[in-house]
Parts: C-alpha cells; sequence; structure tokens
C-alpha cells in the first residue's frame, strides 16, 4: 500500500491504496463519492469522466497514484450542494439529456470539456464527433447534443463558470 | 391542461440526484462488512467438469470463502427456470433443461460459471478466481442455430438440441392460398444476436440477518417482486416474506434485466454460508458472457398476393437460438411475441409460422427491448418492401392497399386489434420526410456520387402485456396486472407505491402528472415508491411497455376507491349527503351551494376522525388495486429512413429520420419523445453496428465494447418526430405505451433505405460499410416482377 493526496472537490484528500488502485476505485471505495461510474473498464463508455487538473479523463484507467498532488473535480463538485446547478447540469434537466442517469455524470463531465477545448457555441457536427469517447444507450444522443448545445451557450452568459476550475 | 397534468411536458423529478452525482444504483450501496464476490467463469463453450481445486485459491490474501457448483447441489438449492411453457405441434411440453447457478458437471457456454470466490476486496477475489483450477475436458460445441438440430446434443432432455417445434395458424389455408397467389416474394433473414449492454453493468448485493433470518438482496432489477417469487419458490432459497428484493436506481434494462441471474442466486446463498453481505459487480465482459442477449433468428418468410397487390397470405419458418439454457421468458419471445405480430398493419387472411427454437453453446437469449416483434416487423416490413419493389408498386401504395382500416380487426394470430389509424400515420410521415421531394434530394446525391434510399417501415406492436387470463391461457406462469397503493397522508401529500419499475422511463414524475391531475394538489406533494418488496406488496415490474397502459391504469383505480372515500369524509364534514358532494381541482363541494372543504381539509378529517364514528366510516385514506386490462395495447407507427450510400466505401449516413407514432395518450411529451429517440437509437444500432459474434468453436470473439460496436452520437442524425393519437380501449387512460416502437420499427426502416440505394435485396444486417461495399461489389440488378 502506497499513500496518496489530491484534491477531490476543493478538499485536500489522502488514502493507502494499492498500486492497482485505479482512480475511480479511490473516488468511489475511499471517498464515498459514487456518482462517478463504471460502464466499460475499457474507456470506451465515459460513464467514469472526471477532470484532472482540468481535464476530462476516464477515471477507470487512471491510477490512483498518478493522481498525486492532482486537483480533481467530479460530479459532486460542479455545484454547492446548496446552490443553484451548474449551468451545464441545469441544461441537461431542460433538454430531458438523461434517462436512466447512468452515463449522465461522465457526459456532463466530458461536455464541460468539449466547452473548454472548442468554446460556447457549439454545432451539432461538433457535439456528436466529440462525445466519441461516451456512450449512452437510452437516450439515442438526440437530446444529450441539444443539452450539450444549451449548456455551453448558458454558460458564456453566466459568467463563464467554467467547469474545471 | 394544467401545468403539471396529462399532457404536459414536465421536466423529470428524478433528474436532481442524477445530474448531481446522488443518485443510488446497487453498485453504490455499500454495507457494513461487505464482502466482493468474483465468479470463476468457463473458458471453453462445451466442456465437462472433471475436477476443480480451489486449494490455492482458498489461500489467497483477503479470501473469505471459495464455493463451487457441488456444494451448491449439496446445498438443495434449487435450478433457474423459464416461466413460459410451451408445447410443440405435437403437444409435448418445451424441452427445459436444468440450469443450475454454478454449473457442477458440465460447462455449456462461454461464462458459465463454476465457482464464486468471496473475499475482502474486489481484487483479492478476481486474483484467487484466477488460481481455482478447474479440469476441462472440452466437448464439440454448436453455436450456429441452423447447425444446432444436427450438433452436439447439449442437454439431456433436449434430443437434437430442440426445445420446441411450435407453429401458429392454419398451413392448409395457407398453402392453398399460395396456389391461387400472382406474386410471391421469398426472402431469407437472418435477425442478428445482439448485446443489450444497458451502461450500468448487473449488480447482486446479499445480506443475511441471522437474527431474523432475513435475507436481503439489492439488486439491478426490472421486477423485485418476481424476482423474490422465482428466487423463493422455485430456487427455494428462502420463505418470500423471508427475502426481501430491492431494486434502487437501475442504469438501463432494456430487457435484460427482467431475469433471474445465477449471481444474485450465488451471491444469497454465499451470504448466508459466510455471514456477511457478499457484493458482485460485473465488468463489462462479465456482462458479455452473461447477460441474456436478443434477437437471433434465421427466418425463410414468404408472402402471397394477388396480381393488385392485395396480400392473400404468409408463410414464415424460424429457427430461434436460446442459447445454452433456457432464460427466464425466453420461451415466449420467438413464439407468442413474435408470430402474433405476422400480420403487421395489414388485412393478411392467412398466416401461418413454425418456429423452431434450439439449445446452443452461446449465452442464453431472451427479452430485448421489442423482444419479438422486432424480429416479427423486419420480416415483415422487408417482404412488404420487396414485394412493392418486385411488383413495380410505391411500396407506401402496396401498403396502403393493404392497411386494416376498420376495428376491432382479428388477425389470423390470435391479435385482435382495437384501435389504429395506420393511413393518417403514414400520411403524416410522408409530408414530414418530404417523399415527394425525395426524387429530387436522389438525383442532387447521384452527382456527388452518392446513392441515395428511402426505407419505410409501419410497424405494429402488442404491448401493455397484458389480461392474466390470455397469457395464461398462452403458458405465461404468471399473471401480467400490475398493483398500485395510493397513500394520502394527513397533511394532504400523497405516496403512491407501485408495482412498476423505472430504470430511465420516469415513472416518478409521469405517474405524479396522472396523480396531480387527478387530485388537483400540486405535483411537488406526491412521490412514487417503486422498487422495494417491503414498500410494494407486489407487482409485476416493467417491461413490454406496460407501465403506462397497465401500471398507471392501476392507479386510476386506486385513485377512483380514494376519490369515493375522500367524498364520504367530505360529506361528514360539510353534514352533506355523501351523492351531493362533487370533487372537482382539489376541492369537495356540497352541489348547489358554496358549502366546500379543501384536499387537505379532507385528508386530515380522513386522519383525526372526529366527524363521523368508526362505525360509520374506517379512519384513514390509503387504497389498493390490482388492475389487470381487457386486452394488450396495439401502439403503432410510420417510420421513414433516408439514407446516404458512399458508392465507394459502402458507408452509408441516415440523413433523416421521420418518426410518426400513435401511442394513444400521451402522459409527458418530453419523456415519450425520449423513448422514441432511444429507441431508435438501438434499432439502429441493430441494422448498421451491433452484432454478437461468436466463432464456430464458441468463443465470443465481441467480448468488449472496444469489439461490440455500440452505436456513438456521431453514428446517428437528430430525429424527427410526430404523434398521431387513436386511444386504446382497453385502459382507462387510452394509453398504448411507447418504450419499444423505436426498436421496432428502426431496423426494416433502415434496411429497406440502404437496399433501396444500392439496388439489391441481398443485404443482412448489421449493413457496415464492408457489407454494403461487398453487396455493391455483388452488384446483381434488382429482379422485376
Amino acid at each position: 500500500m502506497s499513500a496518496v493526496s489530491m484534491t477531490v472537490n476543493g478538499k485536500a484528500v489522502t488514502g493507502d491504496v494499492e498500486a492497482r488502485t485505479l482512480l475511480v476505485q479511490f473516488l468511489r471505495e475511499n471517498l464515498r463519492l459514487t456518482g462517478t461510474h463504471v460502464g466499460c473498464d475499457t474507456s470506451q463508455c465515459g460513464a467514469c469522466v472526471v477532470h484532472i487538473d482540468g481535464i476530462a479523463a476516464k477515471a477507470c484507467t487512471t491510477l490512483a497514484l498518478q493522481c498525486e498532488g492532482a486537483k480533481i473535480t467530479t460530479i459532486e463538485g460542479l455545484a454547492d450542494p446548496n446552490g443553484p446547478l451548474h449551468p451545464m447540469q441545469e441544461a441537461f434537466r431542460e433538454n430531458h439529456g438523461l434517462q436512466c442517469g447512468f452515463c449522465t455524470p461522465g457526459m456532463i463531465m466530458a461536455a464541460l470539456d468539449i466547452v473548454r477545448r472548442r468554446g460556447n457555441d457549439l454545432d451539432e457536427h461538433t457535439i456528436r464527433e466529440q462525445l466519441d469517447g461516451n456512450i449512452c444507450r437510452c437516450t439515442g444522443y438526440h437530446n444529450i447534443v441539444k443539452a450539450i448545445a444549451a449548456g455551453a451557450k448558458a454558460m458564456a452568459k453566466g459568467g463563464a463558470r467554467q467547469a474545471a476550475e | 391542461m394544467s401545468a403539471t397534468g396529462i399532457g404536459a411536458s414536465v421536466r423529470r423529478k428524478e433528474d436532481l440526484r442524477f445530474i448531481t452525482g446522488k443518485g443510488q444504483y446497487t453498485d453504490d450501496v455499500i454495507r457494513p462488512g461487505e464482502t466482493r464476490a468474483a465468479f470463476v467463469r468457463s473458458p471453453h463453450a462445451h466442456a465437462a467438469i472433471k475436477s476443480i481445486d480451489i486449494s490455492t485459491a482458498r489461500t489467497m490474501p483477503g479470501v473469505v470463502a471459495v464455493l463451487t457448483g457441488k456444494e451448491l447441489a449439496t446445498d438443495k438449492i434449487g435450478n433457474l427456470i423459464c416461466g413460459w411453457m410451451i408445447h410443440s405441434k405435437d403437444g409435448t411440453p418445451m424441452k427445459m433443461a436444468p440450469h443450475p447457478a454454478l454449473a457442477a458437471d458440465k460447462v455449456c457456454h462461454v461464462g458459465d460459471a463454476v465457482a464464486v470466490v468471496v473475499a475482502e476486496s474486489q481484487a483479492q477475489a478476481r486474483d484467487a478466481a484466477e488460481k481455482v483450477k478447474v479440469d476441462y475436458q472440452v466437448i464439440p460445441a454448436v453455436v450456429d442455430p441452423a447447425q444446432a438440430k444436427s450438433g452436439p446434443q447439449i442437454h439431456d432432455v433436449a434430443p437434437k438440441n430442440t426445445i420446441y417445434e411450435w407453429s401458429l395458424g392454419d398451413s392448409k389455408a395457407v398453402d392453398a392460398a399460395f396456389g391461387a397467389a400472382k406474386h410471391i416474394t421469398k426472402l431469407d433473414i437472418v435477425n442478428n444476436r445482439l448485446a443489450p449492454n444497458a451502461i450500468e453493468p448487473r449488480v447482486a448485493l446479499a445480506e443475511y440477518d441471522s437474527g431474523t433470518d432475513q435475507l436481503t438482496l439489492w439488486n439491478t432489477t426490472q421486477n423485485p417482486h418476481v424476482s423474490r417469487l422465482v428466487i423463493a419458490a422455485f430456487v427455494g432459497m428462502a420463505p418470500e416474506h423471508k427475502l426481501r428484493v430491492i431494486a434502487p436506481d437501475v442504469g438501463g434494462g432494456f430487457g435484460s434485466k427482467i431475469f433471474i441471474y445465477p449471481e444474485e442466486v450465488v451471491c444469497l446463498w454465499a451470504a448466508r454460508k459466510v455471514g456477511r453481505p457478499v457484493k458482485w459487480t460485473a465488468d463489462r465482459t462479465e456482462a458479455f458472457v452473461s447477460d441474456a442477449h436478443g434477437r437471433d433468428h434465421v427466418t425463410r418468410a414468404e408472402l402471397a398476393l394477388d396480381a393488385n397487390g392485395k396480400m392473400l397470405a404468409m408463410r414464415v419458418k424460424t429457427v430461434a437460438n436460446l442459447g445454452a439454457y433456457m432464460s427466464t421468458f425466453s420461451s415466449s419471445v420467438p413464439t407468442y411475441l413474435y408470430a402474433t405480430l405476422l400480420s403487421g398493419q395489414y388485412d393478411i387472411p392467412q398466416i401461418y409460422c413454425e418456429v423452431d427454437a434450439v439449445y446452443t453453446n452461446t449465452v442464453p437469449v431472451d427479452a430485448y427491448r421489442g423482444a419479438g416483434r422486432p424480429e416479427a416487423t423486419f420480416v415483415v416490413e422487408r417482404l412488404v418492401e420487396v414485394a412493392a419493389r418486385q411488383m413495380g408498386i410505391d411500396p407506401a401504395d402496396l401498403r396502403k392497399r393493404n392497411f386494416i382500416k376498420s376495428f376491432p380487426h382479428q388477425t389470423p394470430v390470435i391479435m385482435a386489434y382495437d384501435a389504429g389509424d395506420y393511413n393518417a400515420s403514414l400520411k403524416r410521415a410522408f409530408e414530414l420526410a418530404d417523399v415527394k421531394g425525395f426524387n429530387k434530394r436522389k438525383r442532387e446525391a447521384a452527382r456527388e456520387g452518392k446513392l441515395r434510399g428511402l426505407g419505410y417501415s409501419t410497424y405494429i406492436e402488442a404491448c401493455g402485456i397484458a389480461p392474466s387470463q390470455a397469457v395464461g391461457s398462452l403458458g405465461c406462469g404468471v399473471g401480467l396486472w400490475e398493483s398500485a397503493e395510493v397513500r394520502v397522508n394527513p397533511t394532504g401529500s400523497v405516496e403512491v407505491l407501485t408495482g412498476s419499475h423505472a430504470h430511465g422511463q420516469g415513472h416518478e414524475t409521469t405517474f405524479a402528472q396522472l396523480v396531480s391531475e387527478r387530485l388537483g394538489i400540486p405535483f411537488e406533494n406526491i412521490s412514487i415508491v417503486h422498487g422495494d418488496t417491503d414498500k410494494v406488496q407486489f407487482g409485476m415490474g416493467t417491461y413490454g411497455s406496460r407501465s403506462g397502459a397497465v401500471g398507471m391504469s392501476a392507479i386510476v383505480k386506486a385513485l377512483d376507491k380514494i376519490e369515493a372515500k375522500a367524498k364520504k369524509v367530505a360529506a361528514h364534514m360539510l353534514e352533506a349527503a355523501e351523492g351531493d358532494i362533487v370533487f372537482k381541482d382539489g376541492k369537495f363541494t356540497v352541489a348547489g351551494t358554496d358549502k366546500s372543504a379543501a384536499w387537505g381539509d379532507v385528508s386530515l378529517n380522513a386522519y383525526i376522525a372526529h366527524k363521523f364514528t368508526g362505525q360509520e366510516l374506517e379512519p384513514g385514506l390509503k387504497e389498493t388495486s390490482f388492475y389487470d386490462p381487457t386486452n394488450f395495447t396495439f401502439p403503432a407507427g410510420c417510420h421513414i429512413c433516408e439514407v446516404e450510400v458512399d458508392r465507394e466505401t459502402g458507408k452509408t449516413e441516415i440523413v433523416n429520420w421521420t418518426a410518426i407514432d400513435d401511442f394513444g395518450t400521451v402522459v409527458n411529451p418530453m419523456i415519450v419523445e425520449g423513448q422514441v429517440h432511444g429507441g431508435i437509437a438501438q434499432g439502429i444500432g441493430q441494422a448498421l453496428l451491433e452484432s454478437v459474434i461468436y466463432d464456430k468453436d464458441g468463443h465470443l470473439v465481441t467480448g468488449s465494447l472496444m469489439d461490440y460496436s455500440m452505436p456513438h452520437a456521431h453514428d446517428l442524425p437528430s430525429f424527427q418526430v410526430g404523434l398521431t393519437e387513436t386511444k386504446s380501449p382497453s385502459n382507462p387512460l387510452g394509453i398504448k405505451g411507447c418504450g419499444e416502437a423505436g426498436a421496432i420499427a428502426a431496423p426494416a426502416a433502415v434496411i429497406n433505405a440502404i437496399t433501396d440505394a444500392i439496388g439489391t435485396e441481398e443485404l443482412a444486417m448489421p449493413a457496415t460499410a464492408q457489407a454494403v461495399w461487398s453487396a455493391l461489389q455483388r452488384g446483381e440488378p434488382r429482379q422485376a416482377a
């Protein structure tokens, strides 16, 4: 076992992990942050997407020890529990961009990374291409695409509260 | 229509927890002292188990127990069962082979579980599972359903690997009609095997309380009560009242989480043996080798028509692959959920269908979104489209000539369609898809070197499954009603306990809309409770697009009783005759007066019981209903797919998708549209991308999402969807159901469009770029009639 320290959703955390412990296991089992999900183990589905130092990454194929000293943001860290939702979260609700909800945290975290890379004015084609790393089995993506376009716009209006702070 | 009543696109109650990461899926439930399970699974498709050596595994770090199929048998844990009896043509019952939760003597498919390791951590359990030494004697395997009858026999009870040879319809009348036909269209069809792939893998967490002798199972299931019933009554794990099944948030099901699987049985058994909670979480590859697959039919289909294109008869022969064991409802899928829909939207006087169900050395096959109806629709809609092309009749016109136009309509294959307007949905889809402008678009595409095609699918399905007497007469082992309990609290807020289960469908929202409309109370004051056998008395769960038609109807019936009781309370409060009380917009009024009582006052008075004696009226306000519908429902519609095929690469792009569906009453259009989108995506997945592939020895080639092609956002278009409406006369709300329509309609529309584009009918699903390119190279011209 090795000690690992990182900042998760603004809080300093430490833990003892095996060398093979994945970031997603550390988040889910050690920190009990169960909003980050595992859907495929092989980096295809994207249910496990979190932000590491502001950049989207798949927590199912990242070792916890690789994140020593890093700043991690998970779905739980996007909005203050007592405050308003992040515009991208709100856009998913408003546009019915989720059904079973299992892929949703990863979708939202990936969406924020698309905004970071491609800006707030996203066309349908760009969103569809950029979602290559995330799979949803419920929605047929139609409303996810709408939600991301709307969320990106709302983020620009709302004073650009960027996700991956 | 109120802002939160029936017909309003209310935003979903359930979303807040999901978008903030606060959902509680089974794997998120953590119990004190929890252990983790890892299964030892067969790497062979067919093998005898000579011996299992667990001595090394047992000594591995963190290991709590290593258990095998022999111990399972010693403890008299019963086999898994298939709950729908099908009889063969000769009257003999289907050949259900024993299906132990852990194989003791032989394994029948890659992934068949032979042992389980229970350890302190998942990693330790998996490490130790790798140290379990199983000595297998490999037996030749059979994979292809068409070869099953001549393959090595898998189960003693099933000679020629045949489960049943079933038929429906009048073969002599069909033969006679074919003899008199002017035109016959024949097609050989393979309906490709699919993996459901809900993004949440299956999970089971079992806990035993020795103080109360109580077992609890948290499980990714679509029907917790049926799960409890089977595990109690057939597997014999515990008496029904000593087993609690909880299905918390479930991350998609699509049918695959209906069934009772070996893993939950083993976790329950192991939890009692080791005296600690035992959790198993599937990884994706385990899902591929243990979740029931869907489809997998090989079919020869023929349609007979007269000179004017009037359909005379249909003849279908299907071999259905049910895999290595009979899953919970597998027998019903290629029979009563398939052959009964072969009439489509058409008036076909005679239909005869034979279905042979076979065992193969593959993962069991059972219901997957649509379950039998996508297979039927594909047969019907391909036959119709090809017949039209062969006869030189416009495909829309041929459909219109044969549409059923008056209702009720008795088909030759059991179903009595009760309402519909097939012309209306075709007409609207035709306009929305701008079919008139298609030839121009085709010419423009040709200038770019692209082949444009257009394909229809005018589908029908039987949903709201269905009257218990009817399904009982067809062999179903359970009744298919639904229950609801409406609890009004003293403060007037309402909890509805439903036997339906949501795993993405949004019942917490739509069911609350019904209550809000009916009682005239705020949407926020209503909670929907589901998925726990300790809370909900009994329920049949969610599948077959039944939760609206059957589940909500049960709520309507319970609300009727609530209103009747509340009127009695109001009558006492207002000192009026019960018959004079009018209930409207959440208020009880004495007819013809201004005397009234608000909903909250009546609720409170029902509980404080100060205005009536207990002899006159029982205190409290809680009612239950078990609702059994009068018929299936028959959602139907028209989907039109327009594609462009790249002549050089064979790559298909869907450039336009139009769906017009008749779901009867729509409670929440936003949610219904979402269901349609998702269904179409799965149907397009089947048509263009997805296929479970085994090699000839029964090894799974597509065992991860790296190998199995799931639809991505960039594989799909946005969809134009719309509704027509004829109400279902079979339930009080007029709902028909919407969950499966897209998956049923879409495959035929896609293949009809591609074959229209490339000019040959020889194209199997999935129509990958390679398959389309190859079809183009074969390039045989379409035969005229």
